[in-house]
């Protein structure tokens, strides 16, 4: 990663040009890291690698963004070496200012410029690169399934679905919506006691969640995997479940 | 597949013979002796012996320069060479005439025409500027009826011409369109339909109209010879059914570009029915959306394993990443792969290129990152050709690439002969580092994404490594230079720069002088683009005295003036020189937006558009 080499070059540098150090360097998604121009004072100048920025952070991006438009503006922003903050808030929009994009440059084809368009469009649309495939065990099934998840709209659409993959699978006791009833405590505890399958599924947290708590856009977003479990062994979930409901109601 | 994956396959560069019909010697040659003295024997006239004679040993010589080289020898030969010659090429369809060709040429069995200039390619020309295939497919229809292979790149083809190279020539074997335009899926149809013995139809990066016609269902029923067929840019569904009953009907099939509409379903089924294939392009890499959710999976990785031949992968249009471990079987067999759509991660690459150790070409998006590169360098020790593809090609865009990858790359993949980066940071030293240790480079094609861009490290111009590349890599031919460069930059490429043929410039240079030096000091200099650069008339000048030896000089943006431009055309008449407005400009300004100048035997084009004046 690039984010080591660079704070290294920005500590034993300081004579250089301030060229990399304002440069832009973003990480990999979850990882952002902004290195800060020379004379920043903020707390901005430590790279945070937690995902979430600051507000003085943001500055700094845009800031970086302009100082870049040209060979020419860099240097005389080198010239006086505080003012660039300031020449950088002073023409500072809401969004930073896109570069007016060159016919022709770079070249590439538009062929290919317009797949990658494509691409980015679709993947856009379906909120997500790609399907939602999750993995699907199902207690003592020989092997595992997969499914992708944003082919259904509702729970009982995918409970259809995994029904006819394990056709010994059966969803149990589900109300009107296909969500297992939370609030109703004697009515979970007799689904859970029972020896029918039940489904859970681990969430980006990686706890192990009954599947149905959550609204089901929520559920595929966060589902990372399904597995199908009896009755009986899904019951050190509910406690959790509803605990994680409740904190959400 | 070489046509696609290398620009420059013309590795035989020829003197102008399109230009010197005239042989310098007239003499006859004549036999002198005779058959062991026998008087009385009727021999055949002296001239007839040498012609069967040189017929026969001239049908060997294969390379077009050597056969330019040969036709120049005498009459005889020239008459011979015009005979033998069964490959015609021509670097630009406006610098000969087909009646012209056809009457040299008359036994031509195989024809590979190129149109448009380079930079057409980023809309730096309104379209319907010309290259139009047709003269060229009526004059070979009436005189060449046995023309067998067409290949055309930048040409536009119309549904007629398509149908005239079916219907013309009885036998017609192979077909080849790069970056054409104007056809769609009826010409398709009426192709395909009516070529019996089609072997070879290679659709690359073209656009193709959909005017709703099957045309996979068009190609006729029976055993097929079908060698290659590649229909990747396609982009509008076709008749999978109709695909997999030809593909189980081709027994000879080696090469299949899918498009994306191609599921990996779909893929799966084709694969099974031709295990021999040896060039495969994935189409899409994705299930169909409408595939049962329920339905088992096939099993990929046994289908990839079947094909025991398979040298070369592309494709993954809308890859889902998740399926990338089906191609485990066969990395170790590819020489070529090309992930150029495929927005994947170093993580996703990995497993994959740590395994690919025969891999001479490869094709990849920046997604990759310096990371994905530094893997590519530590496995791939015989690669030959390289390109790297931005994600995202703005000038403002963020780089996943840099010189960390590009300089991995240098260090471990000494074989390096062919490279384009895309990146938005680079370094002088990253790039001496390169022409230090890949001394085979013969294209490199660095692009510097933001415009101006010096070195990120010293903030000096990148004139010292483009310097080191032209110094160190004795055999460069083709050249493409970026980011902030100075007059200094040109002077070392026409100081060492002895053998490039094709050089590209955007954004660069201070001077008159940098154009100058390029003229003066490149004598293999075949075909130079510029753009937005700072040359004038002046500079346009000192090039006077090598026009004639060049294919084309491109030159947009840059402080020309139609004056300059008059001047050149008025000393050279063998030139073409065209003057290029955008679209919808309709005054003659002082200053010349395109200069597109060419050499030719046939004067001024009579087809040119109305934004193209030729003076």
């Amino acid at each position: 990663m690039e984010v080591g080499r660079k704070m290294a070059n920005m500590l034993g540098t300081e004579h250089d040009l301030n060229f990399k150090e304002t440069e832009l360097c973003l990480g990999l998604p979850g990882g952002i890291a902004v290195v800060a121009a020379g004379n920043e004072t903020e707390s901005s100048s430590s790279p945070k690698t937690n995902g979430k920025r600051g507000f003085s952070e943001t500055i700094d991006l845009k800031l970086n963004l302009q100082s870049k438009e040209s060979t020419m503006d860099l240097n005389k922003n080198l010239d006086d070496n505080g003012s660039k903050e300031k020449s950088g808030s002073a023409k500072d929009p809401a969004k930073p200012p896109a570069k007016a994009q060159v016919v022709g440059w770079p070249p590439v084809r538009s062929y290919r410029k317009n797949i990658m368009a494509n691409q980015k469009n679709s993947s856009e649309e379906s909120g997500n690169s790609g399907a939602a495939l999750v993995k699907v065990s199902m207690d003592g099934a020989p092997y595992l399934r997969k499914v992708d998840l944003k082919m259904y709209k509702s729970y009982q659409e995918l409970s259809d679905a995994l029904a006819k993959m394990f056709s010994s699978f059966t969803m149990g006791n589900y109300g009107p919506q296909g969500m297992i009833d939370f609030m109703n405590e004697s009515k979970l505890m007799d689904l859970l006691n029972s020896s029918d399958y039940v489904p859970s599924y681990e969430d980006k947290d990686g706890d192990w969640m009954l599947v149905g708590d959550v609204p089901w856009q929520m559920f595929v977003d966060s589902c990372k995997r399904l597995r199908i479990m009896k009755g009986s062994e899904a019951i050190g979930l509910a406690p959790r479940a509803m605990e994680k409901c409740k904190s959400r109601a | 597949m070489s046509e696609q994956m290398s620009d420059d396959d013309e590795r035989q560069q020829s003197p102008p013979s399109d230009l010197d019909f005239t042989s310098n010697k007239a003499r006859t040659c004549i036999v002198t002796g005779s058959v062991s003295g026998h008087t009385e024997f009727q021999s055949p006239y002296p001239d007839q012996v040498l012609e069967n004679v040189l017929e026969n040993v001239l049908h060997f010589l294969t390379s077009r320069r050597d056969r330019n080289t040969a036709s120049l020898v005498c009459k005889s030969w020239y008459r011979v060479e015009a005979l033998t010659r069964s490959e015609l090429f021509i670097g630009n369809c406006y610098a000969v005439s087909p009646a012209r060709a056809t009457a040299r040429f008359t036994r031509v069995r195989a024809l590979h025409l190129k149109g448009r200039p380079r930079f057409a390619d980023f809309n730096l020309m309104p379209p319907d500027w010309g290259a139009h295939f047709n003269p060229w497919v009526l004059a070979f229809a009436k005189a060449c009826p046995w023309l067998e292979k067409v290949y055309l790149k930048r040409m536009s083809v119309t549904d007629d011409d398509l149908a005239t190279l079916a219907e013309s020539f009885l036998g017609f074997k192979e077909l080849v369109l790069v970056c054409c335009d104007g056809f769609g899926t009826s010409g398709l149809s009426i192709f395909v339909s009516k070529c019996r013995q089609l072997k070879v139809l290679d659709l690359i990066e073209s656009e193709v109209s959909d005017d709703e016609t099957d045309w996979i269902l068009c190609f006729p029923e029976g055993e097929s010879h079908l060698e290659s067929l590649i229909f990747d840019c396609v982009e509008y569904p076709i008749n999978f059914e109709a695909l997999e009953r030809l593909v189980a009907r081709s027994p000879s099939l080696k090469k299949l570009k899918l498009n994306r509409y191609v599921s990996i379903g779909q893929l799966y089924r084709l694969m099974v029915q031709a295990p021999q294939l040896t060039h495969l392009g994935t189409g899409s890499f994705s299930p169909s959306e409408i595939a049962g959710q329920g339905d088992q999976e096939p099993d990929y990785v046994t289908a990839f394993a079947a094909c025991k031949s398979l040298v070369c992968l592309s494709g993954f249009r809308e890859i889902i990443p998740d399926y990338l471990p089906a191609i485990y079987p066969i990395c170790a067999n590819l020489t070529s792969l090309n992930f150029s759509y495929a927005n994947i991660t170093a993580e996703q690459l990995k497993p994959i290129i740590s395994n690919c150790h025969k891999l001479q070409v490869f094709w990849v998006l920046d997604s990759i990152c310096d990371e994905g590169l530094q893997a590519v360098a530590a496995t791939c020790k015989e690669l030959r050709e390289l390109r790297v593809f931005p994600v995202d090609a703005r000038e403002d865009s963020d780089g996943p690439v840099s010189e960390v990858g590009f300089q991995a790359i240098s260090e471990g993949c000494r074989k390096l002969q062919s490279i384009l980066y895309f990146c938005q940071r680079m370094t002088n030293a990253a790039v001496i580092a390169m022409s230090r240790n890949c001394p085979d480079l013969v294209v490199f094609r660095l692009c510097i994404m933001g415009r101006h861009r010096p070195d990120h490290v010293t903030g000096e111009p990148m004139d010292d490594g483009f310097g080191a590349i032209v110094m160190n890599c004795k055999k460069l031919t083709r050249l493409a230079v970026s980011g902030l460069l100075t007059d200094k930059a040109f002077d070392y490429i026409g100081r060492y720069g002895k053998l490039v043929r094709t050089l590209s410039v955007a954004f660069a240079g201070d001077s008159d002088m940098a154009l100058k030096y390029v003229l003066e000091g490149c004598p293999q200099l075949q075909k130079l683009e510029i753009r937005d650069s700072p040359f004038g008339d002046a500079a346009l000048c000192s090039g006077l005295h090598h026009y004639y030896n060049m294919r084309f000089l491109w030159m947009s943006s840059c402080r020309l003036t139609y004056q300059g431009c008059q001047q050149i055309a008025r000393a050279m008449p063998r030139l073409v020189v065209e003057v290029i407005r955008s679209a919808d400009e309709e005054e003659m300004d002082v200053c010349v937006q395109t200069l597109y100048m060419y050499r030719s035997l046939e004067g001024p084009r009579n087809d040119a558009p109305k934004f193209v004046t030729i003076l």
